[in-house]
């Protein structure tokens, strides 16, 4: 489990987005993120995985604090981050890096690959010389299975795949010890999926890397992780090392989206957990657990009580009034 | 254009592999890159063209067989054009043909001053909207206001407050100008502001300075170029009405406005004083627009092929 101290630490997290309404009305707070708690050890990888629209990319960008968070408290190796202002939170950024999921528009269009990676060792006052840049280019490129000739060219030389080992080399650039990836395999064919999965297992294998790996995609999650956290509108649910979460899952929402992963097998039988209904919205989430609109254990106190995470026998962590689920 | 060779389409049918297309691409020796750039925005170079004419006219006026624009002889006036007179004379016996050279240099000064001017302060204003959130709703309801004003009139009421000389119509147009390119240049800052790569730029570490100058000012650069040539025709036009209603360029110097607004007393017996000026304004504006479409054509990042 959890290092005495881990590299990142988050607490409560919360992030809100104010909605406007009328003028005279009072302002809407649509719920993103609300009460987030993790931590992250070195060379760890965590997923976080949900539907569309749970809040798991705001946590993403709010840990990087490309968002401001609305509360709580974040810890990057011991040190409060999320009140730093920003010209002193500049300098840690190094620390964290972030891949994007779109590989086409996270590359400057005009920016050479060379001047994409090199652009944040100059802005971490990283390197002296021109020498310097072109010999941790060099290695930058090998290091992510990129040609040395790539430094020359554009981004849109380059296909998604290659596009998101130059985003993941631009990550590395700073020496980052955390790196999120925001959907960073999803919008990839299966082949290249793969290659830059193992890629970035690979580097964390080599680096000690810790990886945020935010996907919706459970069976490339399965692959590749060390926890997955589940959320669910805002908040998370259970969380987990891989193999407990996969083999025994503990919250209903957790056991109904790992009866949607498909099995590469026709003749298999499944047992598909079909939830009825849509995610509410985060505008207006239903009282007690923000799941019983949809789960089919849902009881009374469901409904007045939100479950906090506890400790469950087998080891996770999980936000449900039941101690076990019924078997499906 | 090439040729096809259809023995090749023949041969690749046995396999039902994909049928050999005809090169389309036209041979290089043929056409240079300049060539087949011309080829491919044709209005681009005929607006580049005539406006280059037009500007030649302008700044070699004094070689192009002119007299003194503001000499008045009045025992020849409102001659008809003539192997002496090419486009005539007005009430006052002024060469028109001189008038309408010279003229030009007013109203390309014109349009060229506000389109820049225009274009260096709406940007500047708009990225402060853009990056300074706080500010952006001030700016931009002081941008509707102006906005809520027909630039014309808005020029005219400047016009009204100043005398009337070149530099006060430039001014004049340009701050009715201005919260056009300033809202553009928000636009495009807030859209910009989104991308990935520009979240990727704040978590390398770049300083706002920074990002402004590399993701989002060379972005703004096509859009702005294209509005700009908007911009210097609709001056033209603006430098030419204030003219004409006698609130622009003063007398003494010829533009195109001022002289049509002399020749309008008699233009139904001498319609030449009015037509030559009116021509070249809307030729003028044609290349201008011309030149603007086809940098549109060429700069949307949808067709173009660099970038």
């Amino acid at each position: 489990m959890s290092t005495p101290t881990p590299l990142l630490q988050v607490e409560d997290l919360k992030k809100h987005f104010a909605v406007p309404s009328g003028p005279f009305r009072p302002r809407n707070w649509l719920r993103a993120v609300d009460g987030v708690s993790f931590d992250i050890a070195r060379g760890e990888t965590l997923s976080l995985v949900g539907e569309s629209g749970c809040g798991k990319s705001t946590v993403g960008r709010t840990i990087l604090r490309l968002l401001p968070p609305t509360s709580g408290r974040l810890t990057l190796d011991g040190q409060r981050i999320d009140t730093l202002p920003q010209s002193q939170m500049r300098l840690l950024r190094k620390r964290m890096q972030v891949v994007f999921q779109d590989p086409f528009s996270s590359l400057n269009p005009r920016m050479t690959v060379r001047g994409i990676l090199a652009d944040p060792m100059i802005n971490f006052g990283l390197v002296r010389s021109r020498a310097e840049i072109d010999a941790r280019v060099a290695t930058l490129l090998d290091k992510v299975r990129l040609p040395a000739d790539a430094a020359r060219r554009y981004p849109h030389e380059f296909s998604g795949g290659q596009r998101q080992r130059i985003s993941i080399a631009r990550a590395l650039a700073p020496g980052a010890d955390l790196i999120v990836c925001d959907e960073a395999v999803s919008a990839l064919d299966v082949s290249v999926k793969a290659q830059i999965v193992n890629l970035l297992s690979d580097l964390q294998a080599e680096l000690g890397l810790a990886l945020l790996f935010i996907s919706h995609d459970l069976a490339i999650v399965e692959h590749m992780t060390h926890r997955v956290a589940v959320m669910y509108l805002g908040k998370i649910v259970e969380i987990a090392d891989r193999r407990t979460l996969f083999s025994r899952p503990r919250h209903p929402y957790t056991r109904a989206l790992l009866s949607a992963v498909p099995v590469p097998d026709p003749k298999a039988k499944r047992q598909r957990i079909v939830l009825t209904g849509d995610v509410p919205s985060p505008l207006n989430p239903p009282s007690g657990c923000a799941f019983h609109t949809r789960c089919p254990y849902a009881f009374d106190r469901c409904r007045v009580e939100g479950p906090a995470l506890r400790p469950r026998a087998s080891g996770q962590l999980a936000a449900c009034h039941l101690d076990d689920l019924p078997p499906v | 254009m090439s040729t096809v060779e259809h023995s090749e389409a023949d041969r690749g049918a046995c396999f039902a592999a994909a049928p050999q297309l005809p090169d389309v691409h036209p041979p290089q020796r043929i056409r240079g890159r300049f060539a087949s750039f011309a080829f491919q925005h044709p209005t681009i170079v005929v607006g580049a063209v005539l406006l280059v004419l037009v500007m030649g006219c302008a700044a070699f006026a004094p070689l192009l067989g002119t007299v003194d624009p503001g000499a008045v002889s009045p025992a020849r006036r409102t001659r008809v054009p003539s192997e002496a007179y090419w486009f005539g004379t007005d009430m006052l016996g002024r060469d028109v043909y001189s008038r309408v050279l010279y003229g030009a240099r007013v109203s390309l000064i014109v349009g060229l001053s506000v389109a820049i001017l225009s274009s260096v302060i709406g940007v500047f204003i708009g990225l402060v909207a853009g990056f300074v959130r706080p500010l952006d709703a001030i700016i931009m309801r002081a941008t509707d206001a102006m906005m809520s004003i027909p630039s014309i009139l808005l020029a005219i009421a400047l016009m009204a407050l100043s005398r009337g000389s070149v530099q006060n119509v430039i001014l004049a147009i340009t701050v009715a100008e201005i919260p056009r390119v300033t809202r553009l240049v928000r636009g495009v800052v807030l859209s910009l502001r989104e991308q990935p790569y520009v979240e990727a730029a704040v978590a390398a570490g770049a300083r706002t300075p920074k990002i402004i100058r590399q993701c989002i000012l060379p972005n703004t650069l096509a859009p702005i170029t294209v509005q700009a040539t908007y911009i210097c025709a609709s001056a033209m036009i603006t430098e030419a009405i204030l003219s004409f209603i006698g609130a622009g360029t003063p007398t003494s110097i010829p533009s195109w406005g001022n002289i049509m607004a002399e020749g309008r007393a008699i233009w139904q017996v001498k319609p030449y004083i009015v037509f030559f000026p009116a021509v070249f304004l809307s030729i003028t504006v044609l290349a201008v627009n011309l030149l603007g479409d086809g940098l549109r054509d060429a700069l949307d990042p949808r067709s173009a092929k660099r970038i």
